[in-house]
């Protein structure tokens, strides 16, 4: 790698190569996004045949942390489709080359906002070293740092998963912390106003009646 | 003698010269495809997207959007023109907006987080020439990095000059790294969520304690209230 040996037009060929590498792996993408009551929010991406894909969701908060979620492919032909589901991993192959589209919908909801994390992973991750090959061997030391790489990789994939579980189970506490606060002041208010207006009533009966009382007596 | 030295410098200046552009270029080719973004999604003219990324503190987001508009006449989404950019905004979870700028139709955002917690990225779209979006959608291919994937490894080891298993270690450090803070996040969110739970229970005591009596000092006032009714209206 002694670049003051390598001439000019063998730069450019390494520049080509690396820029060829480098778009032969494709990116995931991983968001959390918002979606609110009646809506519906897709997604594209342009995949190439053969490339193993995983789509992975899950709800975060809102109403019964459920969401429609539909996969299409490049002509229209659904892959996966479900409804009011609360978390789900679907993996596949694709058959075609094109546009493929996943769509996330809300419309069943009529006042709740619902975030929506979702994990798109679409063929390998990108290799540390672009120029590297899978044929070449790799020293132990080597594989051992790659075998640790993947294991570190599904740590933090399992810490993702845990983060959002906790999330909404702590955004259930908070519903539910506020809507105790809520119902406890309602339903002292609630007693105070009926015992009260009980006993105004009993005693409306009674004055009507002691003037009948008297008219009978008399 | 002097010819030929001078020669041999002049040979060696443009070899610098063209090592040096080459590398630049490689960069910038390494630059232009960490830039392109596969995922993409439509949005509306006023519309707002938001985006939450739940990270713990010091970690860097790096974002990544490009755009594209509908062009009516060739039927497909071409590269968007001058004038039409997005305005990126970026709160904190205390709602204080710790990043808020106007971005051509290219760009590239990033910021560190202080506090842990819940940060919000809202992107819409700021066209200052009306008559291009003519009521269409913008195409916005987005990509957000988190904490590890922001490390530009070709940088790092170029700056510090690292050997591949020097590299490979320094990866699995970064990754470790953000394990532990993340870690670090988790016990802080989840003594959030015992102070919940802990402020729920005692609120449904209290709650259930004061019910009881309120119906109890209900329930004598009412009998002694009526009891002295009755007695004044001679008809106990």
């Amino acid at each position: 790698r002694d670049w003051a040996t390598l001439s000019a037009w063998q730069l450019v060929l390494v520049q080509v190569l690396w820029a060829l590498l480098l778009c032969g792996w494709a990116f995931g993408s991983e968001l959390t996004f918002e979606l609110p009551d009646n809506a519906k929010q897709c997604f594209y991406e342009d995949i190439t045949i053969g490339t193993k894909c995983t789509l992975e969701f899950q709800v975060v908060t809102g109403g019964h942390y459920d969401v429609d979620c539909r996969l299409e492919d490049a002509d229209g032909t659904v892959l996966y489709k479900e409804m009011k589901k609360q978390y789900d991993s679907f993996t596949f192959m694709a058959a075609k080359n094109g546009t493929y589209k996943f769509c996330f919908s809300n419309e069943f909801s009529t006042f709740t906002h619902k975030t929506v994390y979702f994990d798109f992973q679409v063929g390998e991750d990108p290799p540390l070293f672009p120029n590297e090959n899978r044929v070449t061997a790799l020293t132990q030391m080597e594989s051992a740092c790659v075998s640790i790489h993947e294991a570190l990789k599904s740590v933090i994939d399992y810490q993702t998963h845990f983060r959002l579980r906790e999330a909404q189970g702590r955004s259930r506490a908070e519903d539910l912390n506020t809507r105790v606060a809520f119902w406890s002041i309602g339903e002292a208010f609630i007693l105070l106003v009926v015992s009260i207006s009980q006993v105004v009533l009993l005693r409306s009966f009674f004055s009507d009646r002691k003037t009948t009382t008297t008219r009978v007596g008399s | 003698c002097i010819v030929h030295t001078g020669r041999t410098l002049l040979r060696t200046t443009t070899t610098t010269i063209k090592m040096r552009s080459c590398v630049l270029s490689v960069l910038l080719l390494n630059v232009y495809y960490t830039c392109v973004s596969s995922l993409y999604f439509h949005i509306g003219e006023t519309e707002k997207k938001c985006f939450i990324e739940e990270i713990p503190d010091e970690t860097m987001i790096i974002g990544n959007y490009r755009t594209q508009l509908y062009d009516k006449q060739k039927e497909e989404y071409l590269p968007a023109t001058q004038g039409l950019g997005m305005f990126v905004e970026v709160k904190d979870p205390d709602e204080k907006v710790i990043l808020s700028r106007q971005y051509g139709s290219e760009g590239r955002f990033t910021f560190t987080s202080h506090t842990p917690g819940e940060h919000r990225i809202c992107l819409h779209s700021n066209s200052s020439k009306f008559a291009l979006f003519a009521g269409g959608m913008l195409r916005v291919h987005l990509d957000i990095q988190v904490g590890e994937h922001t490390n530009n490894y070709a940088e790092i080891a170029a700056k510090d000059k690292l050997t591949e298993l020097q590299l490979r270690v320094r990866q699995l450090v970064e990754q470790v790294d953000q394990i532990q803070k993340e870690q670090n996040y988790q016990r802080y969110r989840e003594e959030r969520f015992r102070q919940t739970s802990e402020s729920t229970n005692q609120r449904v005591l209290w709650w259930s304690i004061v019910q009881t009596l309120i119906l109890v000092a209900i329930g004598f006032w009412q009998m002694k209230h009526l009891k002295s009714f009755f007695e004044a209206k001679k008809l106990v």
